[in-house]
């Protein structure tokens, strides 16, 4: 049974009938294969109204469709021979941050990606993609091997937040962080970002720090969720919908300011109703980006990415 | 309450007149509710005389009483789009502002300053806390790397006191990337090989805690404040259990082994002075011969290569 948002929903009875008289033609009945054609078309108009002019609280509800593909989805299909690799060498493994190795068209690369899970038992496997100290940990920990070892980084941006728990907190969760964006801008090999669902906040910001930051057409980047700036500025979270107008979330606006670098389509009716198709568009920008940097050598690769966050946002100086 | 508010002040006002005395005579410290007189609290560094709570204190204050003789040298930054998302809430952000500044009389949430700590070359980056909560956006990221290349500039210490909740929301992603833009800022202090101190002061919390202000050299707090990344009822809603007893304390957060010293207001310049002496002079510094050691050698009068003589 497939998952339909709120503003889907006059789609969901449309998809209804088309599965319905699709039963019923089973005979070959050539008037139900030109009605079906015809709901068919109509489906298509409606997703490429409805999807070509998303508000930003529709495009955090897509962002967050349960249907969506996430880091995993991304991982398998585009790393072979993909080595996971785990732990801090402090404290734990955290399950939120997937890290490993593995090749990207041949290539050696490192992988980094927030893993929300797809079903009840991955989600709570993975923490709902919300990292504790020892995921961002260990993040720097392969940050330093793709340095040694020369090795380019890809991340697969997807988290509502760092985890905002007790011993979180008790293990210096801003310090883990902090000390993440400063391995990130270390780096002498290339890195390249992809908020693929979620950028939420600092505990992403953790991971795409990079010389490349691609977002998903329909993907949402900020530095509050809705909810929480809602509650905080309005003094009423029902007020989700102004907040995540204003903060300007979505990849159009933020392309806009020059905060990221490029957007990345998703198929029509978002990244959920074809996650093939979204993959693939994904591995074309991925590849693009990286051969981009081709020819790169590494003082020259960590100078581009510090001049572009020193420069960053000066669209906005006076 | 105290005796105080309810008699001496009441008293005060009967007599010189309402209007001749401001409120800002009396604060009450927020920690035992002490009414505690101006002069005597700013004589005091704004640490409450009766239980030793902090008080939050502006940038120029700290300032004041950090850099010798309390002389320093503003430094202006490059300043920014007041308001690159015309962010309107339930007020405008360029009205929010305009209130602080005029409240603060500042111009930004930060304040950057340089003289010296104990004869060493200093630069001083601090927050207002009462400036919207000291929360940063473009400004004060411009202000951070401003700072950064004067202490560059000077060959002179960094020093940051961040006094904040985290980011402005006003203005969006613009001030998620000054986390990355901070951390940069202390790159740029780290690579030429100058000191790096950062002083948390009630409170350090969010997107400002998890950059610039967990990197430093030397990491000091001030006694009670509040230092974490997630704020205290998130955290609350997320685990629906009670906190800890001194939960994201200056005092725990030593304990957790993420600050080097909890340090009192009135031994911070001190402090300060001693760190940067010993950091500054290293293999450099003039060594004290020590007199009984010494002794022969001089005698001696041998050159200290001929030990390694054959
Ligand atoms: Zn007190």
């Amino acid at each position: 049974m497939p998952h339909f948002l709120d503003f889907e929903k006059p789609l969901a009875a449309l998809e209804g009938q088309i599965e319905e008289l699709r039963r019923l033609s089973d005979n070959g009945d050539l008037n139900i294969a030109e009605e079906v054609g015809k709901l068919e078309d109509k489906v298509d108009r409606q997703l490429r109204q409805t999807y070509g002019k998303l508000s930003a609280w529709q495009k955090v509800q897509v962002a967050r469709h349960p249907a969506r593909p996430k880091c995993g989805d991304y991982v398998s299909g585009l790393i072979t021979e993909f080595v996971p690799l785990a732990g801090d060498r402090l404290y734990a493994e955290d399950n939120a941050l997937v890290a490993g190795m593995g090749r990207y068209h041949g290539r050696p690369v490192i992988v980094l990606g927030q893993e929300k899970g797809n079903d009840t038992e991955s989600r709570i496997h993975h923490n709902f993609g919300m990292a504790r100290p020892e995921g961002y940990r260990k993040a720097q920990r392969l940050m330093d091997l793709a340095n040694r070892f020369d090795l380019p980084i890809l991340s697969f941006v997807d988290t509502s937040g760092a985890y905002p728990g007790v011993g979180a907190e008790e293990r210096g969760q801003s310090e883990a962080i902090a000390r993440a964006i400063q391995a990130s801008l270390g780096l002498q090999v290339p890195f390249v970002s992809v908020i693929i669902g979620e950028g939420g906040s600092g505990g992403a910001v953790a991971i795409a720090t990079a010389n490349t930051v691609l977002m998903m057409e329909h993907a949402v980047y900020s530095v509050i969720s809705p909810e929480g700036c809602a509650s905080i500025l309005w003094r009423d979270g029902a007020r989700a919908q102004d907040a995540a107008e204003a903060l300007k979330i979505t990849a159009q606006d933020l392309a806009e300011l020059k905060l990221i670098d490029g957007i990345v389509a998703e198929p029509l009716g978002g990244a959920h109703r074809e996650p093939d198709v979204a993959v693939g568009a994904v591995d074309a920008a991925l590849n693009e980006a990286l051969r981009a940097m081709d020819g790169m050598d590494g003082p020259a690769l960590q100078a581009q990415r510090r001049e572009k966050f020193l420069n960053l946002g000066s669209a906005g100086l006076a | 309450m105290s005796w105080l508010n309810e008699f001496v002040r009441p008293k005060i006002r009967a007599l010189v007149g309402k209007k001749d005395v401001p409120d800002n005579l009396w604060h009450k410290c927020p920690a035992c509710e002490q009414m505690l007189f101006h002069r005597e609290l700013s004589d005091n560094l704004h640490v409450c005389h009766a239980c030793g709570h902090h008080l939050r204190l502006a940038a120029k204050e700290r300032m004041g009483f950090l850099f010798d003789g309390g002389e320093f040298t503003r430094v202006e930054f490059q300043s920014v789009t007041p308001d690159p998302l015309k962010f309107r809430d339930s007020k405008r952000y360029t009205d929010r502002l305009k209130d602080a500044q005029s409240k603060s009389g500042e111009k930004e949430a930060i304040v950057v300053g340089h003289g010296t700590i104990g004869g060493q070359g200093a630069v001083i980056a601090a927050f207002d806390f009462g400036f919207m909560g000291g929360s940063m956006g473009q400004a004060v990221g411009e202000g951070l790397l401003a700072a950064a290349r004067e202490a560059v500039t000077r060959n002179a210490a960094l020093i940051a006191i961040p006094a904040s909740g985290g980011a402005r929301m006003q203005e969006g992603m613009l001030s998620l990337i000054q986390m990355p833009r901070t951390v940069l800022a202390v790159e740029q202090v780290r690579e030429a090989g100058l000191p790096y101190i950062v002083i948390l002061t009630d409170p350090t919390t969010g997107g400002v805690s998890a950059s610039f202000a967990m990197l430093g050299d030397i990491q000091i707090a001030e006694p009670g404040a509040t230092i974490g990344f997630a704020g205290k009822r998130v955290i609350k809603d997320t685990i629906r259990e009670e906190l800890p007893e001194g939960f994201q304390t200056a005092e725990s957060l030593r304990e957790h082994g993420m600050v080097d010293m909890v340090v009192p207001r009135g031994e911070m310049q001190a402090t300060i002075a001693r760190v940067l002496n010993l950091l500054r002079e290293g293999r450099g510094a003039s060594v004290e011969t020590p007199i009984a050691l010494a002794a022969p050698d001089a005698a001696s009068g041998m050159a200290p290569d001929s030990a390694h003589g054959d």
